[in-house]
């Protein structure tokens, strides 16, 4: 068989075209089934979600530690005797360092000793989110920052970004130190790291998060956006701070800190 | 070829190791895998239909599965509507799970048959044989 030089340049193009669009038919992803996706018709809605938590209302350890109880069991989050292994989704932090930059010289006692508590702040521009080299952690349109550990490498570059401290990476198999699984959530596996994720798995259900529902009115969720929101109305009529603003990450979580109570 | 003897009994034994899974296995049958539907919540269905027809989850299960995953925590949509119109909460151990609670008698039935080795469960928690 013979080809002139034209010949063979035609076929060859015509090659490169077909090679062309077959590939990009298989970078196209299709659904694979009639089906449709939606969100859960019972599930709270929100252009920002956000939460006020009110410290002047906690008054005992046991305040707090309910709380906490309540989030680490819904979330299987592990409980290791050894620090350096601590896997932390909502805990305790003193004064000093929970709000650094607002250290100040004879604070009331009331609050230079009273227990912070932290969790992820859901910032608006999230460094964890910008620094994940896999899209690992990202942002939903309702505001939180959420996870996929299916994708995570276990890089720890958010540990590294988030100036909160509110990232965990789990050093060995979290399974052996959950007390209870709760059989409804996933655990995790060595190698990801977690955070506080909002209890987005409860909103879509129709209820609040873990701590909001346990704290019996002490913390306040709901949407920033909305002017007439419980939260929006609480921020106007009680003088709030964020953790380290100065930052621009606009934190969701707000605290209420108050004035001279009786300390815990 | 120097040492041509040496080689060839190498070569050969090199060979009889390397197929000794095919001829040590000629003739066997391995039983066929057969996923279980015995379980109580399955039992208890007055239609015993899953999200799909048998067909489609059995060929289309994983991709199903990747789909509901990006679904329900890339794009906050958790509420699956089937080709018929059904609508099923996604969820792996939530929906799936409920009904095929016999992980060992379902899942790892032809999974083990087929040699896959999925990580589900690293995360995912079953009470009767996980990991």
């Amino acid at each position: 068989m013979s080809m002139d030089r034209r010949e063979f340049l035609k076929l060859a193009g015509l090659t490169c075209i077909g090679i062309g669009v077959g590939g990009a038919q298989l970078l196209v992803r299709s659904r694979i089934a009639s089906s449709e996706y939606a969100p859960a018709a019972e599930g709270l809605q929100a252009n920002r979600w956000a939460m006020v938590i009110d410290l002047r209302k906690f008054r005992t350890e046991e305040d707090y530690d309910k709380l906490i109880k309540a989030c680490h069991y819904i979330h299987n989050v592990p409980s290791f005797p050894d620090k350096y292994h601590e896997v932390k989704w909502l805990w305790k932090e003193d004064f000093e360092h929970s709000f650094p930059e607002q250290k100040n010289r004879y604070l009331p006692e009331g609050i230079e000793k009273k227990p912070v508590l932290l969790l992820c702040n859901h910032c608006s521009n999230a460094p964890c989110v910008r620094v994940c080299p896999t899209k690992a952690t990202f942002k939903l349109s309702n505001g939180i920052t959420a996870q996929d550990y299916h994708r995570c490498i276990g890089c720890r570059f958010c540990m590294a970004a988030c100036p909160y401290g509110a990232r965990s990476f789990n050093w060995v198999d979290p399974r052996p130190y959950i007390k209870e699984v709760n059989p409804e959530f996933p655990t995790r596996t060595p190698g990801v790291v977690e955070k506080c994720n909002f209890c987005v798995e409860r909103l879509s259900e129709g209820l609040r998060p873990a701590c909001v529902e346990a704290s019996e009115g002490k913390i306040l969720f709901g949407d920033l956006r909305d002017e007439g929101s419980e939260v929006r109305r609480y921020l106007a009529e009680n003088f709030s701070m964020r953790r380290k603003p100065e930052l621009g990450t606009e934190p969701a979580v707000f605290y209420i800190i108050g004035g001279g109570e009786e300390h815990v | 070829m120097y040492d041509g003897g040496k080689i060839i009994i190498g070569l050969l034994i090199f060979l009889a190791f390397a197929t000794f899974p095919f001829y040590s296995n000629i003739g066997k049958s391995v039983a066929k895998p057969e996923p279980s539907l015995d379980t109580p919540v399955i039992k208890a269905l007055e239609k015993k239909e899953c999200v799909e027809s048998k067909d489609f989850m059995r060929r289309n299960h994983m991709q199903l599965l990747i789909e509901w995953r990006d679904s329900a925590l890339r794009d906050a949509k958790r509420d699956y509507v089937n080709s018929k119109g059904k609508h099923f909460r996604i969820s792996l151990q939530n929906t799936c799970m409920k009904c095929h609670s016999n992980k060992k008698k379902f899942c790892d039935e032809c999974h083990g048959y087929a040699a896959v080795d999925p990580y589900c469960w690293d995360c995912h928690f079953v009470k009767e044989g996980g990991r």
